[in-house]
This record gives C-alpha cells, structure tokens and sequence, in this order.
C-alpha cells in the first residue's frame, strides 16, 4: 500500500519533508516513526489525513501521515 | 454633561485628547487616567496615543479593551511581547503570572528582561514596562507558578487568558480550568525557528494540539533553544487573537491550529 509521510519543522533536519512509499499491510504509524528515527519523545502532533490519531494507528492504502514535534517554549 | 466631560470637548482636537490633556484632567478631576480614558472614548473621542489603532479598532471597541482584562500565563518569552502589545493595544487590565526572576539566558529573547535587571521577579519587570509605556493599563502582577490547584483564583474576573508557558504539563492544567470556566484561551509555544497558535474558545478542547507521544513536559526547545525573532512573530499572532476574541471579530483560529516554520517562510493550518 501507498502511504505519504509528511514532515514537519525540526524534523526536516536530515529527513525529506515529502516521501512517498511502499509499506506493507499492517503498517502502524510508529513503524513509520521507528523506520524515521524519529524520538517518539520529540513527537507532538500526529495526524492521518487532517485527523489526530496515536502511534499506533494501523494505516491503509492512500493515507497521508503528517507528524509534528512537541513545541514547548514560551 | 459633567465638568470632565466639557472639560475633554473642549480639549479635543481634531477628535482626539492628547496625554497631557489626560493627565491634566486627572489631576484636575480627582480621577485615575483610566477613567478620564473612559470618559473620552464613551464620548466618541480618542485618547491621542490610539490614533494610529483607528480603523482598526473604533472608538467603541477601544472602550471595550479598556473595559477587559487579559491573563498572561508565564512572562517570558511569549509573555514579554505579549504583556507589550496589549498594554500598547489599550487592553485595560493585565494580570501577569509567572513564578521567576530573569537570569542571564533569558537576554536573548525575553523583551522585559535587561542587564540591569537580572534578578527581578518577571511580574515585577512587567509591572514596571507597563507604568511607563501605558498609564491607563492596570498590571496585576502574581509572583506564582500557575496550577489546577490556584488556576480558578487566579483567572478570577479574566475575559481571555494567554498560554505563555514553557510546559506542557502546565499548558494542559491552564487548556482545563478554561474549559472549566468557559474562558476563552489563546495558546502559543515554541521550539527554535517553529511555533504554533490556537484558541480554545468557550465548549472547544484543544487538548488534541497540546498532547504528545512521549511523557516528558518538555519539547524540541530543550534541543532547539529559542531565538528572539520565534517568540515576537508567535506572541504577536496570540496578540492579534486576544484583540480579535475581545471584539467578538469572526477570523480567529477557533477549530484550527497555526504552525509555523521561520527556516521555510512555511505557515501549517491544522484542523483540530
């Protein structure tokens, strides 16, 4: 299945910003995290076509994954 | 029409009163400079330091700032420039909430801090900055950390409360005891180059924008830092959403969060 990872801020550093790819069934957003190396720490915001979902979120076919990280600072 | 009254008419210019007109009729009158601000804005008249914010608000909505009061939470970053814009903007009562006293680190960024004053209390500073820059905003300074425990006391009498915090954890205990009291909230944070905006408004949750994956309190900040260009472009847009949600303006970001990217020029709206 096809899945769109989009990146965003400081986790642009060292990744694409837009990748699409190939997964196969079953694919949970934190295996596209651990596939990433991104922190699971760093994450804050995590959405599946505009919806706010958890890491583990089973993806299908067509799905657009955009991932954030935990802004803090005031 | 009372003595202050004929007393401002016959010193307006053009429809606005200047600051030593104010001040004059203060001394004369007996009252505090908010109330002679009251007395010329109800009158259609203009305080002469707003003349620039016509058209962008009237008079009638001048009133209105003049008449509210705006929590910000934390007076650091975010805080400093909010505390700034919204003395300048004529909202007539800030409280200012934050439990610490500037340090070194802070010069980078933090507009109330200055050399001279390392070692203030942060509402303190902010006290202050708002005396000499606005005579007519009252600054009600807590020297505390904001908690679920005193959350309700402290926003007591609050039109819009402003998240200027630097947690989490914290940010979710302010987004709560607003949803508790139907107080609208604009939140901001920041990490480096990126921040974001939302506001919770009266029966909204934004908790979906403020959660993470992990467990800390902290974000990217704690990698990234914060410049000073970050929290001046993130506390300016709350500014803009606490004047807009004062004026009862449509366009806020009520349902949608902000994200926004200062390496990129790259601006994110996020359906909540």
């Amino acid at each position: 299945m096809q899945v769109t990872v989009k990146l965003f801020a400081s986790f642009r550093t060292g990744r694409e910003p837009i990748v699409s790819g190939q997964y196969p069934a079953g694919t949970t957003v934190a295996d596209i995290v651990a596939q990433k190396e991104i922190p699971v720490s760093e994450i804050g915001i995590m959405l599946v076509n505009h919806r706010h979902v958890a890491l583990d979120r089973v993806l299908v076919d067509g799905d657009v994954l955009a991932i954030f990280p935990l802004l803090g600072g005031g | 029409m009372s003595q202050l009254d004929a007393y401002l008419k016959a010193n307006a210019v053009d429809g606005l009163v200047s600051l030593a007109s104010q001040q004059d009729a203060a001394r004369h009158f007996d009252v505090s400079f908010a109330k002679v601000e009251a007395a010329i804005l109800k009158h259609g008249l203009c305080p002469a330091r707003y003349q620039r914010n016509r058209q962008t608000v009237t008079c009638a909505g001048q009133l209105t700032l003049l008449g509210s009061t705006v929590a910000v939470i934390g007076c650091g970053g975010l805080g400093g420039y909010l505390i700034e814009e919204l003395a300048r903007l004529g909202v007539g009562t800030i409280v200012a909430i934050d439990p610490d006293v500037f340090e070194e680190h802070n010069l980078n960024r933090q507009l109330l801090s200055r050399v001279a004053n390392l070692g203030m209390q942060k509402v303190a500073a902010a006290a202050q900055r708002v005396a000499e820059i606005n005579p007519a905003v009252n600054l009600v300074p807590h020297c505390a950390a904001f908690g679920t425990a005193n959350g309700r006391e402290l926003l007591s009498g609050v039109t819009v409360a402003v998240d200027a915090l630097d947690n989490r954890d914290v940010r979710l205990e302010l987004a709560a005891v607003c949803r508790e009291i139907g107080l609208p909230m604009v939140h901001g944070a920041i990490a480096g180059w990126y921040g974001q905006v939302a506001t919770q408004l009266p029966g909204q949750d934004i908790t979906p924008c403020l959660s993470a994956a992990g467990d800390g309190p902290k974000g990217v900040e704690t990698k990234l830092g914060n410049p000073s260009f970050t929290p001046a472009v993130v506390a300016s847009l709350q500014a803009a959403e606490v004047c807009k949600v004062l004026l009862s303006h449509e366009g806020t970001l009520s349902g949608r969060m902000l994200s926004c990217n200062l390496l990129e020029m790259e601006f994110e709206e996020i359906h909540l």
